[in-house]
């Protein structure tokens, strides 16, 4: 699709020059006009694509070695990866690409100008695979004594390794301390006890939202029973066997159901001002990742942190882990330094750490974890919280999930029946599978 | 000015000058000159329909311009040229992207599918040294042939291999060692990390065997990895066999796609090909119990929320013209001004901001008037929330038309109204309201078009919800866009196939709706 968008901005400049001239009938203009077409046209040749400012999509850049990544992380990542290039007499341009990245650089891959090398989180690989975008990578024979379990095991899949992992994320509780005498609840019926003791506004800000949002809900799901996908004999994710509608998510339902009611849960509390909530002090606890530290820093609240509890008497609770991952493109041009450069990243944690400096993310490479822990605890304690999550699962058929199972969450927390509205969205779900 | 209208002159009378001929060279030896350097490029990347539109207009024009005749031709042209390229290719390529199974997974050919599958399938042999690689060659740095110089960097062994020459081990004094790797060797050129980034493709398929199973391949520009493909494609057989253990996967349809599939049926990978799927886009769209249930109910609301949007906006922006065209009536200006800020806010940042407004606990709406109003968890309160938000956003645009329309007026249509005795109701309805429509009935109408398909006033305020328990595909306040947008776009990621389908058959709609507006515009044309 990319490379034909591009030809018919490279044609419809053409097709102005034409028309310039035929409007001057062959005048002194046709400078302007016929550069404007011929440098279109230099775009598209070269595989450059000069047009694709109207997405956001930069042009790929003139390098040795060329890595798109997220706006945060291309920013972090600006440095280490120029200092390394350095060493080796190379050159590397780390292009921001702000919206959509997985999606655009699929395109652009597909049609041979994508980058080298993309950063993104480890659930894409199951898209990216099937859509033929990355290559395999292989990590050195130590790698299992270097990262921890969970960047290794979220970037496998069907046995097969994908990606480096340098950074992890999951789900954690923060407790007010002000509002709160339990900072640190063993169960969810603890942690409600205690916020409805100390009298906060709200007892647990989890953004649900009118559309549902099943990745915070699912800490939660799996501490009632449910489950997504089963696994097969290999460990791999298998969408046959699928959790949604079964008798452990009706259960978990019943639970989320009971919540809602009791006002614990709440539609009102959406992505939009879950975390403000926290910060403006009222919400006793808090449910979100590490990208709420800053604020909940800057806002200068008392909290302390653990892992989310599950429900009293049921199974943990096992949040989703996401791993962030370099991925070597299947179509770019310098395939050799994209190797090169993941397999620096998998041995060596100098530029994980350096990224770190100016995008904090829990680190998974265990020596800098180590490092990293007197002046980062938090970090690292995310880090080591997201051992007992699960890696979200990375396959396509993953993408038929979040609708209509958060869907039918908020539908449940706004007293709708947890058994026939669980088992519809199962329906709905094993429908959009096929 | 008399220099450059006297050629023009002479043209009219059809002389022939030679500026005017000079002209017309030069402008068709840029469109063949055009033709040229585009036509290997289209050629190259296999885009044959913008090959015939290239082709095409090249000849139209060169028939059209290089001489005299065709004068029609000459104007009808350009806005002809512009009709296809922007107009009709974009919908001959949308309705032929629906007779296929374009998507994710489904984006290539069937070769780069098997390739994917293929190099996928390499596995490291575990415990198995890492070599330091060196690459060299006998003949060029392009071309190779390609040679491996590794070096075990735990023992400092040095080896050397190709394709054609199996792993021997070289006397390490043969060879120049530095850095832990091989930097001279004595026969053939070392290639440098630009050039094996170069050629890193091609080094690919070079494999120099260790034993039956595994073979030495290059990793990155100076590293190589003991690894085995699992997995080869039979061309012949058309089958991808699992070297390992035996088991062939050979190609067969899985609902409308073809994939790779393993013995019990099912996809044994997920990489598929581009393929023709007939009508089955369509069937599915028309066979889907649940889509055909939920149209009837999308289509009504739509019309509702279009027809109460421009009637709404329309009412408040004409009484706010009104009363602020009365010249009794001080400040006018700033009243004016005031009036039009919601117009001046980005529509989006709007939409966002209402979507808190409306919020149940934390919104503003229900924490100043003090209620514990559901707004957008009931289906109803859902809809007036949605209606509200739209008055909002739309009435400055109605109260701008309504104003340059009634400054229109000619005073003394209304003065002789007076003297007739009319009362000021009995002016403004009678007089004012016919005078003024004419000249914004067709706004209302476009406006109407507009609100028809008004995308982000759904989707960026309630996303389509509240949906009732157990349903998904249609909420309470989705119009038919954003209804068809979840359709084809909600459910397993991407599949343009279905997308283009579901776009067609909306485009079909909405040109059925256009002819119907039109209907209405001249009816509103034969009253005046």
């Amino acid at each position: 699709m990319q490379i034909r968008r591009k030809n018919f901005l490279a044609l419809s400049g053409v097709a102005a020059s034409v028309t310039l001239l035929a409007a001057c009938g062959g005048d002194s203009d046709t400078d302007g006009g016929t550069g404007g077409g011929a440098s279109d046209a230099g775009g598209a040749s070269d595989a450059g694509g000069a047009e694709g400012g109207a997405e956001g999509v930069p042009a790929r850049g003139d390098a040795d070695l060329v890595i798109w990544a997220d706006e945060l992380k291309a920013k972090s990542l600006q440095e280490p990866a120029k200092t390394w290039a350095d060493a080796q007499g190379i050159t590397v341009e780390v292009q921001t690409v702000a919206n959509d990245l997985q999606t655009n650089y699929v395109t652009a891959n597909q049609a041979g100008n994508g980058p080298d090398i993309v950063l993104g989180a480890h659930d894409w690989i199951g898209n990216l695979v099937q859509n033929g975008a990355i290559s395999p990578v292989q990590l050195p024979g130590d790698a299992a004594d270097k990262v921890a379990p969970i960047g290794l095991q979220a970037v496998t899949y069907d046995g097969q390794t994908y990606g480096v992992p340098y950074a992890v994320e999951t789900l954690v509780l923060y407790a007010n301390n002000a509002l709160t005498d339990v900072p640190e609840p063993g169960s969810i019926e603890e942690l409600v006890e205690a916020a409805k003791a100390g009298g906060a506004e709200v007892v647990l800000s989890l953004p649900v939202g009118e559309q549902g949002d099943a990745y915070h809900m699912q800490p939660l799901y799996t501490s009632g029973g449910g489950y997504l996908f089963g696994t097969d004999a290999e460990g791999n994710q298998d969408p046959t066997d699928l959790g949604v509608g079964k008798e452990g998510s009706i259960a978990a339902a019943e639970k989320i159901g009971a919540l809602g009611a009791d006002g614990v849960l709440r539609t009102s509390i959406t992505g939009d001002n879950a975390i403000s909530l926290f910060t403006d002090g009222k919400a006793a606890y808090l449910i979100s990742g590490p990208w709420a530290l800053g604020d909940i820093n800057t806002a200068g609240i008392d909290y302390a942190m653990s892992a989310v509890p599950g429900f009293e008497g049921m199974e943990p609770a096992k949040p989703f882990a996401g791993v962030n991952a370099f991925y070597v493109a299947s179509n770019g041009q310098n395939a050799g330094f994209a190797q090169t450069f993941v397999g620096e990243v998998a041995s060596n944690a100098e530029i994980a750490e350096q990224m770190f400096q100016s995008n904090n993310l829990p680190p998974v490479n265990l020596e800098l974890q180590e490092k990293l822990s007197g002046e980062f605890p938090d970090m690292v304690k995310i880090a080591e919280f997201a051992e007992l999550a699960e890696p979200m699962p990375s396959i396509p058929q993953m993408a038929a999930i979040w609708g209509p199972l958060g869907q039918a969450q908020a539908n449940i927390v706004g007293g709708a029946d947890p058994a026939s509205t669980m088992e519809a969205a199962g329906e709905e779900i094993a429908g959009q599978i096929g | 000015m008399t220099s450059t209208s006297s050629p023009a002159a002479a043209q009219t009378r059809g002389t022939t000058t030679i500026t005017s001929v000079l002209g017309r060279v030069l402008f068709l030896g840029v469109v063949l000159a055009l033709v040229v350097f585009f036509a290997p490029l289209l050629i190259a990347q296999q885009l044959w329909m913008w090959l015939i539109v290239l082709i095409g207009s090249a000849i139209a024009i060169f028939v059209l311009y290089s001489t005299k005749r065709f004068i029609p031709g000459k104007y009808l042209f350009p806005g002809t040229f512009f009709l296809v390229v922007f107009l009709i290719t974009p919908i001959i390529l949308t309705v032929g992207y629906s007779f296929t199974n374009f998507g994710d997974g489904t984006r290539g050919t069937k070769e780069q599918a098997i390739n994917s599958i293929v190099s996928n399938s390499v596995q490291q042999t575990a415990d198995a040294p890492r070599y330091n690689m060196t690459v060299a060659t006998m003949g060029s740095p392009t071309e190779g042939p390609f040679e491996l110089w590794l070096l075990e960097p735990e023992t400092g062994d040095v080896f050397r291999g190709s394709e054609e020459q199996p792993l021997e081990q070289v006397d390490a004094s043969d060879v120049t060692v530095a850095d832990g790797r091989v930097t001279e060797v004595p026969q053939g050129d070392v290639l440098d990390m630009r050039e094996v980034n170069a050629v890193y493709n091609e080094l690919q398929q070079l494999a120099v065997p260790v034993d039956d199973t595994s073979a030495i391949r290059p990793l990155s520009v100076n590293q190589a990895f003991v690894g085995t493909t699992v997995l080869q494609y039979d061309e012949e057989r058309d089958v991808i066999v699992d070297t390992a253990s035996g088991t062939e996967y050979s190609v067969a349809k899985v609902g409308d796609t073809e994939y790779f599939v393993g013995e019990d049926g099912r996809p044994a990978f997920s990489q598929s090909w581009l393929q023709n799927v007939g009508t089955k886009n369509y069937e599915r769209l028309f066979t889907n119990s649940n889509i055909a249930s939920q149209f009837l109910g999308a289509f009504t609301w739509t019309l509702v929320f279009a027809a109460g949007s421009v009637l709404s906006t329309f009412i408040l922006g004409f009484a706010l013209a009104l009363i602020l065209n009365d010249e009794r009536l001080k400040g006018r200006r700033l009243y004016r001004s005031i009036l039009l800020m919601p117009y001046a806010v980005p529509g989006f940042i709007a939409l966002l901001v209402w979507s808190n407004f409306y919020n149940r606990d934390f919104g503003l709406i229900n924490e100043m008037l003090n209620l514990n109003l559901n707004w957008f968890g009931d289906p109803t309160l859902a809809k007036v929330a949605v209606l509200l938000t739209n008055l909002w956003m739309g009435f400055p645009y109605m109260f701008i038309i309504s104003t340059g329309a009634l400054q229109s007026i000619p005073g003394d249509v209304l003065e002789a109204a007076k003297i007739d005795g009319a009362s000021r109701f009995q002016a403004t309805v009678k007089v004012v309201m016919p005078l003024l429509l004419v000249a914004v009935a067709p706004l209302l109408v476009a406006s109407f078009a507009f609100n028809f398909n008004n995308f982000n006033a759904i989707e960026l305020l309630t996303q389509g919800g509240p949906f009732p328990p157990g349903e998904f595909t249609r909420g309470s306040t989705d119009i038919l866009i954003s209804m068809i947008y979840r359709i084809a776009f909600g459910g397993s990621g991407a599949d343009f196939g279905f997308a283009s389908a579901v776009s067609v058959m909306l485009f079909v709609l909405t040109g059925i709706l256009a002819a119907v507006q039109f209907r209405f515009t001249r009816a509103l044309e034969d009253v005046n």
